[in-house]
Order: C-alpha cells, then sequence, then structure tokens
C-alpha cells in the first residue's frame, strides 16, 4: 500500500512537519504540548486494533489485545490531561475579567 | 470500504497536525486537542471495517476482545486521567507515553510471531513436496524477513527496540516521579553494562532477521525490556523531564516505524511527526538545563556530586526567619519576584501564592513570577500550576526576561525551587550543575527560601544560595509557610 520510497517521502516531510509545528511554541505550552503529541501517537490504537484483529492463534490473541488495552490507555488518558490542562489556560485567557472579580 | 478507510486515515492525519499546530498558540489550544480528539475518533471507528478484521476466521472472537480491551485501557486511563492532580501531571504523562511504547512493541511482537508462524508452517509441506519432486511456485519463506520483506522486518524490529525501551523506561521514569523507586544506582558499570547488553539486544535482533525461530524474538524482547530499566535507573530527578520528553518522541517513532509495517499512513504520519517535534522539544530541554541528550542519559547524574558538596560546606550557615517578618518585608517592598519550584507543586501552594501576590498588588508592590525553563518536572509545568490558581500571564517571566531585573528586587521568594537558583552553576566548576543557565536570586536585596528540610533539592547538590548573607530560610511546607504570610501581609 504504502511502501519504499513513498513512505521514505512520507517519513521525510512529516518529520520536516514536526519541527515547524514545535519550534514556534512558547515555553509556557511545553508541558501540553508533550502531552498532545503524547496523545498523537495514541493513533497507535488503529494498529493495535489490525494487530488483534488479525491473530489467529490465542498467543496472538493475548499478545494483540494487549496491544489494544495499552494504545487505548494511551490515547484515551493522553487526550483527558491535555484536554484538562489546556482548559485552565482557556480560563487564565480571559484573567482580565476573571482577575477582576475576585 | 477501502476509499472510506483511507480517506478517513488521511483526513485523521490532517487533522492531528492542525490540531498540534493549534496547540502551540494558547488562544488555539483548546481546540486543537479537539480537533485532534476527533481525528483519533474517526480512525479508530474506521478500523472496524477493515476487511483485515472481518475476513479473519476469528473475526467475532476478534471484535470482542478489541472492544473488552479498549474498555479496560480506555476506562483506566479516563479514570486516571480524570483524578491525577496538577502536581502528579508529569508521572501521568510518562504513564501514558509507555503504555503507547507499549502498544508499539507489542504490534511488532504479533507482526513477528505471524511471520515466525508461516515460517514454522512452511517448513513441513515443502519437504513433502520435494519429496514427490515437484517444486513449489513460491517457495516457502526459510527466515522471517523472507516471510515478511527484509524493509518491513527490519522497521518491525527496530520499532520493536524503541517502543519496549520507552514501555519499560516509562514506567521507570513513572516510579521514580511518583516517588515509588528512589534509587538512582543499580548495578556497578552500569554504564559498561548496558553498552554489553544493547549489542547482545542487537544481536538477538539480527538473529530475528535471519532465522525463523521462536526463542530469538522472546530473548530479543526481554532484553529491550530490561535495557528500558537499566538506562532510566541511574538518571537522576532533575533530567527526568528530558527523559520523558525523549521517550515521549521514541515512543512516535517506533509508532511510525509500525505503521509502516502495518501499511498504515495515519500512523506514520502522525507517529512521525511525533517524533521529530518531541526530538526538538528534547534538545530545547537539554540545552535549558545546559546538557547534551547524551549526556543525560550516559553520565549518571547522581554520581559525581558527592564530593562537590563537601566542598560547599563551611561557607556559611543557614540563617532563619519566621512568617511574621517575611510579611512584612515583602508588604513594604518595592517589587518581589517569586521563583516557584517543584515544592510548590508538592505542597499544593499554588492558590496560596496567588492570594498572597493578590494582597501584595493591593499593597502597591510591584510582583514578578520568574520561572526557570526546567523549573518543576517538565518544562511549562510551572505555569501550567499558575494558569491553574489564575496568576495571569502577564506577572510571569521566562528567565531571559527577568534575569537582569534582580538587581531591582527587593525581595525575591522561592518556593520549593533549589537547583534553578543554585549559583554553583555559574562559579563553581566542580559542581554537576556548573554551565547550567539559572535565576540570578542572589543577585537582589533579599532573598527568602521557603523549603521542607535543610536537606538538598530533587538532584542532591548542595545550595550555597542558602548560606549567603542576604538570604533567609524559612523553613515549613510550602502552602503553611505562605499562609503565614498572607496573615502577616493581612495584619498590617
Amino acid at each position: 500500500m504504502i511502501e519504499g520510497l513513498a513512505a521514505l517521502y512520507i517519513f521525510m516531510l512529516a518529520g520536516f512537519t514536526g519541527f515547524e509545528i514545535i519550534s514556534k511554541v512558547p515555553v509556557i505550552l511545553h508541558t501540553p504540548l508533550m502531552s498532545g503529541s503524547n496523545f498523537v501517537h495514541g493513533i497507535v490504537l488503529v494498529g493495535a486494533m489490525i494487530a488483534l484483529g488479525i491473530a489467529e492463534n490465542p498467543t496472538q490473541q493475548a499478545i494483540g489485545f494487549i496491544a489494544v488495552l495499552l494504545a487505548a490507555g494511551n490515547a484515551v488518558g493522553g487526550y483527558v490531561v491535555t484536554e484538562r490542562m489546556l482548559e485552565m489556560f482557556k480560563a487564565s485567557d480571559k484573567k482580565g475579567a476573571a482577575g477582576e472579580k475576585k | 470500504m477501502g476509499i472510506l478507510i483511507q480517506a478517513t486515515y488521511f483526513l485523521a492525519a490532517a487533522l492531528f497536525i492542525l490540531g498540534l499546530k493549534q496547540m502551540s498558540s494558547p488562544v488555539t489550544a483548546r481546540r486543537g486537542i479537539h480537533w485532534a480528539g476527533v481525528g483519533m475518533v474517526l480512525a479508530t471507528l474506521v478500523t472496524f471495517l477493515a476487511p483485515e478484521l472481518s475476513e479473519n476466521p476469528q473475526a467475532v472472537t476478534n471484535y470482542i476482545l478489541i472492544i473488552i480491551a479498549i474498555a479496560i485501557g480506555g476506562g483506566y486511563a479516563w479514570v486516571t486521567g480524570k483524578k491525577v492532580a496538577m502536581t502528579d501531571m508529569p508521572q501521568m504523562i510518562a504513564m501514558y507515553n509507555g503504555m503507547g511504547g507499549g502498544a508499539a512493541a507489542t504490534i511488532a511482537a504479533v507482526e513477528l510471531l505471524k511471520a515466525q508462524g508461516e515460517v514454522a508452517a512452511g517448513a513441513e509441506p515443502a519437504s513433502l513436496l520435494g519429496a514427490f519432486g515437484l517444486e513449489t511456485l513460491n517457495a516457502a519463506p526459510t527466515s522471517i524477513s523472507e516471510a515478511m520483506g527484509t524493509d518491513i522486518t527490519i522497521l518491525a524490529i527496530l520499532g520493536a527496540i524503541i517502543g519496549t525501551i520507552a514501555f519499560s523506561g516509562s514506567i521507570i521514569a513513572w516510579a521514580k516521579l511518583d516517588g515509588r523507586l528512589n534509587t538512582s544506582k543499580l548495578l556497578p558499570q552500569q554504564q559498561l553494562i548496558n553498552l554489553v547488553l544493547a549489542l547482545v539486544m542487537i544481536g538477538f535482533g539480527v538473529a530475528v532477521f535471519f532465522t525463523g525461530d521462536l526463542m530469538p524474538i522472546v530473548v530479543f524482547f526481554a532484553l529491550a525490556l530490561i535495557l528500558g530499566v537499566f538506562i532510566t535507573v541511574p538518571v537522576g530527578g532533575a533530567d527526568m523531564p528530558v527523559i520523558i520528553s525523549l521517550f515521549n518522541a521514541l515512543t512516535g517513532l517506533a509508532v511510525g516505524f509500525e505503521g509502516y509495517v502495518l501499511g498504515n499512513a495515519a500512523m506514520i504520519i502522525a507517529g512521525t511527526v511525533v517524533g521529530s517535534a518531541g526530538t526538538l522539544l528534547t534538545h530545547l530541554m537539554a540545552k535549558a538545563m545546559n546538557r547534551s541528550v547524551s549526556n543525560v542519559f550516559f553520565s549518571g547524574f547522581g554520581t559525581t556530586q558527592v564530593a562537590s558538596a563537601g566542598a560547599v560546606e563551611g561557607g556559611g550557615s543557614m540563617k532563619e526567619i519566621q512568617g511574621q517578618d517575611v510579611g512584612i518585608m515583602m508588604a513594604y517592598a518595592s517589587q518581589v519576584v517569586i521563583i516557584p519550584g517543584y515544592g510548590m507543586a508538592v505542597a499544593q501552594a499554588q492558590h496560596k501564592v496567588w492570594e498572597l501576590t493578590q494582597l501584595l498588588i493591593e499593597k502597591g508592590v510591584k510582583v514578578k513570577f520568574a520561572i526557570h525553563p526546567v523549573a518543576g518536572r517538565m518544562p511549562g509545568h510551572m505555569n501550567v500550576l499558575l494558569a491553574e490558581a489564575g496568576v495571569p500571564y502577564d506577572l510571569i517571566y521566562d528567565m531571559e526576561d527577568i534575569n537582569a531585573d534582580f538587581q531591582n528586587t527587593t525581595v525575591t521568594l522561592v518556593i520549593g525551587a533549589n537547583d534553578v537558583v543554585n549559583p554553583a552553576a555559574k562559579n563553581d566548576p566542580s559542581s554537576p550543575l556548573f554551565g547550567m543557565p539559572i535565576l540570578n536570586a542572589e543577585q537582589s536585596d533579599n532573598v527568602i527560601v521557603i523549603k521542607r528540610g535543610r536537606g538538598t533539592g530533587f538532584s542532591g547538590v548542595e545550595n550555597p544560595l542558602f548560606l549567603l548573607d542576604n538570604t533567609r530560610m524559612l523553613f515549613g511546607d510550602g502552602q503553611k509557610a505562605v499562609n503565614e504570610l498572607i496573615q502577616a501581609v493581612k495584619e498590617l
């Protein structure tokens, strides 16, 4: 499907994309961004589902099951944690109003 | 069906990149994670339709297993992610990241085992056909690389190594940050052992490539697991942010490699983007600490400073002060700079600190927060906590912006920070921190250090700042101490 040179091009372009994205991030967003990128590689869930889906015997199913379990943890946990962090950032954006109320 | 799946993966990859892009600005950050979330849900749902899954004779069992696994893994992460305190965020990220690395490694394991099964099964019919003097159209594979293809096998094995190390390493990082593992010493000559172990592991990786046996696969994964532990245990606490970030990048890379193995473009793109973004972030962090990434891994932070710690002593003694006096001092100051560190996070003192700040501002004191790039356990950790407490951005300054301003500062309040204000980093070449840029707290008229005890900080390095003439120590829990200050300021 995606083989050889085509994949090499994808690797290269995706690599540059990653550099571009992060090189413009203010320090204050580093932790949420690390968490966010942690969520994005939760896409491994898709691969884990395929790995379990193509399993043909109990051993492969057991390992595939672990793969899906771990990947789901990565994806869901990464999302929840990032969401919670960024929620606070949103609140402090409106700090002018919020600060005066206190 | 194939088109629908591919188009959805394409959309998901685009959403991930756009999402990450938006996460790089505070204004759009929240929308960014939502976009990425939508991409993830779409990609997951459409994968249920994949023909590889539905055409498998085991399809029904596997579908049920997939749903159960998602429910358990996702449910666990949902509950822990919602519950975890902001201060414990770094180790939680390490944990989720480890799970991702583990998933990438197990995908490789399934693929390698399938290929190994083909080799084992192929051996018999081939000899049977040979007995009849017939030639098979496709010769049965005699090794895993023949069964899977050279490029796929190489990337599967590389992804397995990286993913497994990120998995066991992240678990150790989590345990260390969570206070469940306090040792930094494992074996004598750890670096040498790690090197040998790595070489043996690579040897078994090569064996996996060229043979079709089960044994090398098992040993290979076991060695990679151990290596991840061995690499991470000696890394000191101060270097933890770098390690977590590095493992995050490594997991991304492993996911990208396994994406190639599975021919899944969404995994390749998302994994590689994270891999390169994470590598750059790791580099930025290490640079902020004046340590190279290899230095972090191979120098064993906990081993050198024992000698230098003794050298600092005898230069003076710590002078204690009471909260009452500090409150008065701050209320009549022209400018107060607050330097928060991990201690503030542990004591959950950020809300009290903001309360104190508001009181001081009412009294006409200029208050600024100074954030060292690696304060806390991760870059930006302190910003998250202060944001949680409601501290507005414009009071928060990066190291470069505030360092010149310490000369004009009446009182610098250090709350639970230690290494980031250690002047030994500037003037003591024997200190393990030497060369790390620090906040120039010692240049202000008065330095107040709130600290739980007299011990050294997380990195175990003595801090001469505490012994200076213009430094006073306020011992106690961060939250209680700040409470005392609030009372003192209120009573004025």
